[in-house]
């Protein structure tokens, strides 16, 4: 059987909730963000996968997949500027020692 | 200046709707001037009451004097214009409403508006009210020298003098209603003046509490009568409620509760407010005790004017109320057994204070019971009541004269006790020396209040005791006796004071208090003196057309004599130092007594409030307040902390909690949607 | 069983098994590797599905930006060796069954549904095509998308010196 839509969006789910899962139990803020990185790429995939089964005459899916990888490299610079400077003021980058962020 | 004035009216004209009735023929001019005269009290209130503590405390004085003369010339002035030039078209004095605003609309019809109503009686009160309020900030600037909070009491004095004007000009009964709290208000901030006095506040309290207690009914009248007449104007609701055979006079006739018809019950109901103010049996409990309030207070408020608002409400819903004829009588009778029974406590009483307070109320039951003589002939639904309506004047007529003199004798006793430091009788004696001049004065009024010719109360009295008399013999008979015993307490006053024993004076020795105190005495000693040859009878009728009031000698013979009676009686026993009126108080005894104690009235209250009403109603309602309505709230306020401390946990900072949540939330809601909610 | 088929399933494989990996292995260092390889995976899809540009950009940027930046980060704010801590086991389990509760309704989700197919004239993504559209101010274009996202990422590069300049020492 050829693989086609279903096949991808089963990859793309699964690797949604992979990253949804390493979000939960990590606890290292790095691993965290990579495990959010996961999920944007599912969603990548998710996009492209419509735009050539479902849409193939328009372009938007891939467009925004182009824009959430851009947007993707934005947010991955900012956190791990974010990161660095936590780790700077607590010597950890453990997401437990950042509670008290909450105030 | 005249554009000002000009943009000012346009403005109040556009955006506050503010009808200004051309029918005054001297323009609008007159219009704003008189709401000047409320408003300049109110603005030395203002002013004063924020300012008057830390900036102006020793100009304070002048400057209230100084408004409220303003206010007196201009009311004075339009009472002028009124009675004189403009007030009479047909030979009739109309009944004007210059100025006039919705402030809140209930329904088409029935709103509470703002307005200024000008007619004989308002045009009186307005002019008296100012004048004895203008005597008593004078006389004040004296005798309240040097208080702590002497601006303090300049701003009630012109709170008190503002409510008391916009009570007067009420264009509406509701208006009115507002403005007799605000009286009720300034009258208790201005007996709890000295608050650091038990006594005072007690006094201040009980005065606040009985009026209120009265308003309640006035309060229900208003109620009944605008759900029968369907508005709340004045001159609406009496248009409505006496033409022959209107549909609202009907719907109020035939509505009727406990055998009397809804017009009778709201007209009694607002004459129990009425009698709250006014100080009539049973609710005249608190006037004795208001005495605790500075003497020009007690001169202003508990002689010349705020009690008298009952009398005055009377009056202005005179046709109303004469268009029953249970509230009438009920009006006369409370009204002429007030009268002796407040003069049969006044001759027992020692503090110089409380008897004037009695007096006070003995006066304003021949002023009560004489509107409710004047109407009673009436037939009802009648229309007719020209050639009646005597009392009417006659009370009026007393309501002007009685408050010129009964002020003056406030304003002497002031003086007297300025002068000793005292309130009791027995520490009084012989001051005729010392204080001549607080001691002529003095005996002008007392002659004016026994209804001695030619003083101002003899032509006032006659013209009551001659409405009396045309109306049922047993009234007049008790107004008759009532009046020998007004002579006779009056002068036992005063010869208690200015002769009798002599009094050592102490030796700190400061006169009569100076200009200041004594310009007022005089000023309404000529009053007092005068004030009767007033023809009132062309100015205040019931219907506004002038009348005659036709004087009989004759008849004045019974009241002169039995005053001159009263006096000589009073003299005998109090002249010289003796021990008569010792023994005749004894050989009284149980009566003596019963009328020192004021008839123990206040102990019925006490007993009725603090043995039936507390036991019975206020325990049972304080255990379920205390039980059941706090039980609810506070259970109300557990819940809410529990919930919130669980709550509180999910604010943990943890970033992956939060994450959980909202994961859990995207899912519980795409169920919702996809499953539940198609 | 054709090529196409079997190099999809390795890709498939190659992708799921390495974003596990990386989401459960104790040592950074690794995850980061495995990140890498699932990120190549999913270049591999896009170039299966025939989408070359955007495999391009997807190893250009990520492949070759975001990963080697979180290798650096690692090594900026991780001792060499030292492994991950451990997580609660409880977190473990409700965690897994959070994820395979939502994963299981999307794909029941998923085998419910059909996708509507369209029979119109496809458009190739090729270089030139993606050109036209990305810079066009027709209908259809993505212009304004593409100034408003570079405006973004200049905002995000100053943010990041921003937040990342060294506070002054406060003078006390």
């Amino acid at each position: 059987m050829q693989p086609g839509l279903y096949h991808i969006l089963f990859i793309s789910a699964a690797l949604f909730f992979i990253g949804v899962f390493g979000f939960f139990t990590r606890r290292n803020l790095i691993t965290i963000l990579m495990s959010v990185e996961l999920v944007l790429n599912s969603v990548n995939l998710n996009f492209i996968a419509f735009n050539k089964y479902v849409w193939p005459h328009k372009m938007d899916g891939l467009f925004f997949s182009i824009f959430v990888i851009a947007i993707a490299a934005a947010e991955a610079a900012v956190a791990i500027a974010i990161i660095i400077n936590l780790y700077r003021s607590h010597q950890s980058i453990d997401v437990e020692n950042a509670e008290e962020m909450k105030f | 200046m005249i554009e000002v004035i000009r943009i000012t009216y346009y403005i109040m004209n556009e955006f506050l709707q503010i009808r200004l009735l051309q029918v005054l023929p001297i323009g609008w001019n007159f219009g704003w001037s008189l709401l000047l005269i409320p408003l300049l009290p109110f603005a030395g209130f203002l002013l004063l009451g924020l300012f008057g503590r830390k900036y102006i405390k020793n100009s304070a004085g002048i400057i209230a004097t100084a408004l409220l003369l303003v206010s007196t010339v201009l009311s004075i002035y339009i009472a002028y214009v009124y009675f004189f030039e403009y007030g009479k078209v047909m030979g009739m004095y109309q009944k004007f409403v210059p100025i006039q605003f919705t402030w809140l609309e209930f329904s088409q019809g029935v709103s509470i508006d703002f307005g200024v109503l000008i007619d004989p009686i308002s045009v009186m009160m307005l002019a008296i009210v100012t004048f004895i309020s203008l005597m008593v900030h004078i006389y004040s600037l004296a005798y309240m020298k040097g208080d702590e909070r002497f601006p303090t009491y300049y701003a009630f004095l012109g709170l008190f003098t503002f409510s008391m004007l916009g009570l007067v000009m009420a264009s509406n009964i509701f208006q009115m209603y507002i403005f007799w709290e605000l009286v009720g208000v300034s009258s208790f901030l201005l007996i709890g003046y000295y608050y650091n006095k038990p006594s005072a506040v007690a006094a201040c309290k009980k005065a606040f509490i009985v009026t209120r207690f009265a308003d309640l009914g006035f309060l229900l009248g208003i109620l009944i009568l605008s759900f029968h007449a369907g508005t709340l104007d004045f001159n609406t609701l009496v248009q409505r409620l006496t033409v022959d055979g209107s549909e609202e006079l009907h719907s109020a006739y035939t509505s009727t509760f406990l055998g009397a018809s809804a017009l009778t019950w709201a007209a009694i109901l607002i004459f129990i407010g009425g009698a709250g103010k006014s100080a009539m049996f049973p609710l005249h409990v608190w006037l004795p005790d208001a005495m605790e309030g500075p003497t020009p207070v007690s001169a202003l408020i508990h002689a010349a004017t705020m009690v008298v608002a009952g009398v005055y409400l009377v009056a202005r819903m005179f046709p109303i109320f004469s268009m029953s004829e249970g509230a009438m009588h009920f009006v006369t009778y409370v009204g002429i057994f007030s009268a002796l029974f407040a003069a049969l406590i006044a001759c027992t009483q020692t503090d110089i204070k409380r008897v004037l307070a009695y007096s006070t109320m003995s006066q304003i039951g021949f002023m009560m019971f004489a509107l409710g003589v004047s109407g009673s002939n009436l037939k009802n639904g009648s229309l007719n009541y020209s050639g009646l309506g005597a009392g009417y004047t006659a009370a009026m007529f007393h309501l002007f004269t009685h408050a010129i003199f009964k002020a003056l004798l406030f304003l002497g006793a002031g003086s007297v006790i300025h002068f000793i430091h005292s309130n009791e009788l027995k520490d009084m004696g012989g001051l005729r020396k010392y204080l001549p001049i607080t001691n002529i004065t003095f005996l002008i009024a007392c002659l004016a209040i026994s209804g001695v010719p030619p003083f101002a109360g003899f032509f006032s009295k006659e013209e009551i005791l001659l409405a009396a008399y045309q109306h049922k013999a047993l009234i007049y008979w008790i107004a008759l006796i009532t009046s020998g015993l007004t002579a006779f307490y009056m002068f036992r006053l005063y010869f208690l004071i200015f002769w009798n024993k002599g009094t050592i004076v102490h030796g700190e020795h400061h006169g009569e208090g100076g200009f200041a105190m004594m310009l007022p005495l005089v000023l309404l000693a000529v009053g007092a003196a005068f004030a009767g040859f007033i023809p009132f009878g062309n100015f205040v009728t019931a219907d506004g057309k002038p009348m005659e009031v036709v004087f009989h000698w004759q008849f004045s013979i019974a009241p002169v004599s039995i005053a001159l009676a009263g006096i000589f009686t009073a003299m005998w026993l109090y002249r010289k130092q003796n021990n008569k009126p010792v023994a005749i108080a004894n050989s009284l005894n149980v009566f003596y007594k019963a009328g020192y104690n004021k008839f123990y009235i206040d102990e019925l209250y006490l007993f009725i409030t603090k043995k039936i009403l507390f036991n019975l109603v206020g325990r049972p309602a304080a255990w379920f307040d205390k039980n059941v309505v706090d039980g609810m709230v506070n259970l109300t306020g557990n819940t809410t902390q529990l919930i919130s401390e669980k709550i509180k946990e999910f604010q943990s900072g943890k970033v992956q909690q939060y994450a959980i949540y909202f994961l859990a939330g995207v899912i519980g809601l795409a169920v919702v949607f996809i499953y539940i909610w198609k | 069983m054709s090529g196409s088929t079997i190099i999809f399933y390795m890709l498939a494989a190659l992708t799921l098994v390495s974003g596990i990996l990386a989401v459960t292995t104790r040592q950074i260092f690794r995850a980061a590797i495995f990140l890498l390889f699932s990120l190549i995976g999913i270049a591999g899809l896009y170039f299966w599905m025939q989408y070359d540009f955007v495999a391009a950009v997807q190893i250009v940027v990520y492949v070759g930006g975001i990963t080697v930046l979180i290798i650096f980060s690692i090594f900026l704010t991780q001792q060499a060796g030292e492994l991950l801590p451990k997580q609660k086991i409880g977190r473990l389990l409700y965690s897994a069954l959070a994820a395979f509760c939502g994963f299981a309704l999307t794909m029941v989700q998923l085998c419910q549904h059909t996708f509507k197919t369209t029979t119109e004239q496809p458009i190739l993504p090729t270089v030139s095509n993606i050109g036209d559209r990305m810079l066009s101010v027709e209908e259809n274009g993505f212009a304004l998308p593409f100034e408003v996202v570079s405006i973004l990422l200049l905002a995000a590069m100053i943010g990041c010196i921003v937040i990342a300049l060294r506070s002054k020492p406060t003078t006390a």
